[in-house]
């Protein structure tokens, strides 16, 4: 298995946002995506998921109701808010932003070893 | 809104994290299935994905944001329920905690009104008080400088004076002498408060032979007339005058510049006449108040008042002794009225803080005792998961709570000590009336105790969070004890220093009192009774008949059985007498400050005065017969040093009155205070002093009983005039105890806080070794298997609790060399370096810590080796 990463404080998030965008969907589900989607590059300790979930929902990013699944369990299926909606937009903005600068940055220091 | 929702639906919300997280495992456990695990093995890995339930769970709570709350009342629940568990400890703990916050709440509601309320005025921190100086000590304005400072300052809005006055009430069947005051017409408005019922002063009301008007306090109202508001207008007689009631002062009015005055009459002194500089308007008896006008500050008042001081303008002549040429002083009010008691009230403030310390550092070991015996359960509860922070707060919930029962019951403490305070408090203490348990007092409780809570539960939590997990399960385990000993030691050395600091304290103010009052007074205080009678009604308008009414009432009082001998005085010593103190000038010129008293013949014979040289003054000494003076030793001394000063002459008072000859020398007396270095003094009867006292002291000697004597003689009084109101009946002895009230004030208070902080010093250091001698029982067992004797284990308990005692005792002097310097207005006779008192002070800390160390010592000496070496 391939070296995993830890993620970077904050993103989780951020990560979390964009995939409840996606349509509502219950915590198990956001595990599983993120760790397909990432190709299990970033793991996303299960741990943390279920905190960040719940601080998400206390300030208003996602809203929770609960419904049963395809297999008929009942389970709590997140959505995201209006507000989370535009919180997402900023965050993703701004890691944009961080990206890009880090990339440059990083071109640019080895130019100068060159 | 969701917070609380969610709190009140605690259960549902826990039951639903409760599902989604075993949704979660479930749905992982069934993938993993799905791939070809076994059940058990799916199950097992997708527990360790998850990475602990219980702690996902804990978090998501601490994420929703209700934590807190619930926490708390988990918290406070679990706290409530352990302290339960332990009802000894929890009952040390809370009372060692209400004596320290109960202590401080009184002595704050003391210092409080007095020293940091505002004065109970409006804007009070714009009036002022305005003296004359000399030499840059303080004198009262005499009414023709305060004519010439009211016309020619612009900085006041209002400015007044007052002097004292006692009018007594005729007509009733015991005639009532009230304390009052004449003011002039400003004065209320100065304070900035009028009077709810009529009307205030006004000019008109205070000229000379002006309209005879009066304006009674609330209280004076409700007792003597009922609160009858038809009585502005109507008239009540005082000192056989008909006075109009014209005013009716709002109730709560608070008096503080003469909290006993009940009354007040317009001054009316002449305004006119100012070259007679004999006259009563040109005396140094008056104080004076000026309110500010608003912006302005204290300073530039001062400064204005001091240029008006050094400008003369002719149309204000002032004679030499009111010349305003040493300046004028201009403080404001406040700090005027608590001048005297303010070092003793920060002195008191200091002390209990040093007491509530001594409290907290108490229960903060007792809470570190019982850490090391909660160690396990600590250990439990992280172990399932319970954070660090979570175990801290749990602890400093407990204190908290604590801290809040310490400070309920300290309410009550604080009640008790507040009224303690009140009756004890010496006469000078200003607003005493305002000492009481309030808001502010609530207030400051309710601080104390959150503040307490948190330091008491501070060191124990910091202790918990190097709980060691693996340590603190094993029971058998005494690893971490080591660092939690060595605290709890370092806090037995610092309660034993604060209260040495507070026993030399205590010690220092004792032996000042017993220097005081092994000072003789110059007189015999056993069986002396005294009460002062003031002339009142026109009958004694004439001088003879004052006169008159002294031999008759001497005469009378003589005649009571148990009466020994009987004189008047004008000035009697240690009473607190004022204005008896005049210029005396001998031929030669030279000059010195006397104290003057108009005493029947007979005086110094009664009170017990030597004779030194010559004779007494007796009945010889009248009217028409050659003025004769007696004179103190100190004054004979300083005047005719080696010489005898018998038929010697001096003036006392106006130099062109004819001469006193000195006919004897007496012993010198204290007047003031036993303190008092001044002891110059004169002494002539009433009938060759050139006016008659408005009030004269009389002083009985009673064969033997004394206060018993006081009725019959109050009516042997009444049955020459029964008009004639008898104030301040009191034993001289009592006089001499309320000489020095505020020292003892101070000594009673000092005392009773060092005795509690040694009982919990002693208490700190019983607790350490006690716990010591617990934690290093197998040690001792050991030693005792080994052959240590009984001495050698007793030793090595004592050896350890001296070193702590003496220890502290160490830093203790040293803080107390330093803190005694605070307490230097109050010492006398003693340096703050006393060592008679810290000698005495290190005997005590050392036999109460033997005491202390005794049972913990007997117990480690009583060890049975054999029964340590079964059950190892």
């Amino acid at each position: 298995m391939t070296a995993k990463s830890d993620l970077p404080q904050g993103t989780l998030d951020l990560l979390i946002l964009k995939v409840v965008a996606l349509g509502p969907v219950h915590g198990y589900a956001i595990a599983q995506r993120l760790q397909q989607v990432s190709r299990d590059v970033v793991q996303a300790p299960q741990g943390s998921l279920y905190p960040a979930l719940h601080r998400l929902e206390n300030r208003g990013f996602l809203s929770a109701d609960w419904k049963d699944t395809e297999t008929g369990r009942e389970a709590k299926f997140y959505r995201l808010t209006r507000k989370g909606r535009a919180q997402l937009e900023t965050e993703a903005a701004s890691w944009q932003r961080l990206t890009e600068a880090v990339g440059l940055i990083l071109k640019l220091s080895e130019g100068g070893v060159q | 809104m969701t917070r609380w929702q969610s709190l009140w639906r605690r259960h549902k919300v826990e039951e639903q994290l409760d599902k989604e997280v075993r949704f979660h495992l479930d749905q992982h456990t069934a993938d993993l299935i799905a791939q070809g695990h076994s059940p058990a093995e799916a199950r097992r890995q997708a527990r360790l994905a998850m990475g602990g339930a219980e702690q996902v769970k804990e978090e998501c709570r601490d994420a929703r944001g209700t934590r807190w709350l619930e926490d708390l009342w988990k918290d406070v629940r679990y706290a409530a329920r352990t302290l339960r568990q332990r009802p000894g400890f929890a009952a040390v703990a809370t009372l060692t905690l209400a004596l320290g916050i109960g202590a401080a709440t009184a002595i704050f509601s003391a210092v409080n009104p007095i020293l940091f309320e505002p004065l109970p005025y409006p804007h009070a921190d714009r009036i002022t008080m305005i003296w004359d100086s000399y030499e840059g000590v303080r004198c009262d304005v005499t009414f023709h400088t305060y004519r010439e400072l009211a016309a020619r300052s612009r900085s006041f809005e209002a400015m007044a004076v007052m002097e004292a006055w006692r009018p007594a009430m005729s007509g009733a069947a015991q005639p009532e002498r009230f304390g009052g005051q004449r003011v002039s017409a400003g004065y209320f408005r100065a304070l900035g408060v009028a009077p709810a019922l009529g009307r205030d002063f006004e000019a008109a009301d205070d000229r000379f032979k002006g309209p005879r008007v009066t304006i009674l306090s609330e209280t004076l109202w409700r007792r003597r007339f009922s609160g009858d508001s038809a009585i502005v207008g109507s008239q009540t007689k005082l000192d056989g005058d008909l006075y109009t009631v014209i005013g009716v002062m709002p109730k709560g009015f608070e008096n503080v510049l003469a909290s006993s005055a009940e009354l007040w009459a317009p001054l009316q002194y002449d305004a006119g006449n100012v070259t007679n500089y004999e006259s009563e308007e040109w005396g140094h008896h008056l104080h004076m108040i000026g309110r500010l006008r608003p912006g302005l500050g204290v300073d530039q008042a001062r400064r204005e008042l001091n240029a008006i001081a050094l400008h003369r303008v002719g149309q204000f002549p002032r004679p030499p002794f009111a010349s305003l040429e040493h300046g004028l002083m201009v403080n404001a009010m406040q700090g005027e009225i608590t001048r005297f008691v303010k070092p003793v009230l920060l002195a008191f403030l200091g002390a209990v803080i040093l007491v509530l310390l001594i409290a907290s550092v108490n229960v903060t070991n007792l809470l570190l005792a019982r850490g090391a015996q909660r160690r396990g359960e600590f250990a439990m509860r992280a172990a399932l998961g319970a954070g660090r922070p979570r175990l801290i707060r749990q602890l400093l919930t407990e204190s908290l709570l604590l801290a809040a029962l310490g400070g309920v019951l300290g309410i009550v403490v604080a009640e008790f000590g507040t009224e303690a305070l009140v009756a004890l408090s010496p006469a000078g203490l200003p607003r005493v009336g305002a000492i009481a348990i309030d808001g502010a007092a609530f207030a400051f409780a309710s601080g104390i105790a959150a503040l307490v809570g948190l330091l008491i539960g501070l060191v124990p939590a910091m202790h918990a969070y190097r709980v060691d997990l693996a340590a603190g399960i094993q029971q058998g385990s005494r690893r971490t004890a080591g660092g939690r000993q060595l605290t709890r030691r370092t806090l037995a050395v610092s309660e034993v220093a604060l209260a040495i600091v507070l026993l030399v304290s205590a010690g220092l103010l004792f032996r000042s009192l017993e220097r005081l009052f092994a000072i003789p007074p110059g007189f015999d205080a056993a069986h002396l009774l005294t009460m002062q009678v003031q002339y009142s009604g026109h009958r004694y308008d004439d001088d003879s008949a004052r006169l008159r009414f002294l031999g008759q009432a001497l005469e009378a009082v003589q005649r009571v059985p148990g009466v020994a001998s009987a004189a008047f005085t004008s000035l009697l010593p240690l009473s607190g007498d004022q204005y008896g103190v005049y210029g005396a000038h001998f031929e030669d010129g030279n000059g010195y400050d006397v104290f003057r008293y108009a005493a029947t013949p007979g005086y110094c014979e009664t009170m017990g005065i030597a004779l030194r040289r010559g004779r007494f003054l007796d009945e010889h000494d009248t009217a028409g017969a050659p003025p004769a003076v007696l004179i103190s030793e100190s004054l004979a001394k300083r005047q005719f040093p080696g010489q005898d000063p018998i038929g010697r002459r001096v003036h006392v008072g106006p130099t062109d009155r004819p001469w006193f000859t000195i006919v004897g020398v007496v012993g010198d007396v204290k007047q003031g205070s036993l303190a008092d270095r001044q002891a110059d003094a004169v002494y002539m009867t009433p009938a060759q002093w050139w006016f008659g006292e408005d009030a004269m002291s009389l002083v009985v000697r009673a064969r033997d009983g004394v206060t018993e004597l006081a009725p019959a003689i109050e009516s042997a009084i009444w049955s020459v005039d029964k008009d004639q109101p008898i104030v301040r009946v009191a034993t001289v002895d009592a006089l001499l105890a309320a000489s020095e009230s505020q020292r003892r004030f101070a000594m009673i208070v000092f005392e009773a806080f060092a005795l509690v902080a040694l009982a919990l010093a002693a208490t700190g250091i019983y607790g350490v070794l006690s716990g010591g001698v617990t934690e290093r029982m197998r040690e001792i067992e050991v030693r005792a298997a080994l052959g240590a004797s009984r001495g050698d284990l007793l030793s090595l308990v004592v050896r350890q609790g001296m070193m702590l005692t003496g220890l502290g005792v160490a830093l203790g002097l040293i803080g107390a060399a330093a803190a005694s310097r605070a307490l230097m207005t109050l010492l006398f006779g003693v340096s703050p370096l006393d060592p008679v008192t810290y000698l005495g002070v290190i005997a005590l800390a050392a036999a109460v810590s033997a005491i202390a160390c005794a049972v913990p010592a007997w117990r480690a000496a009583r060890v049975d080796p054999s029964i340590t070496l079964r059950a190892e």
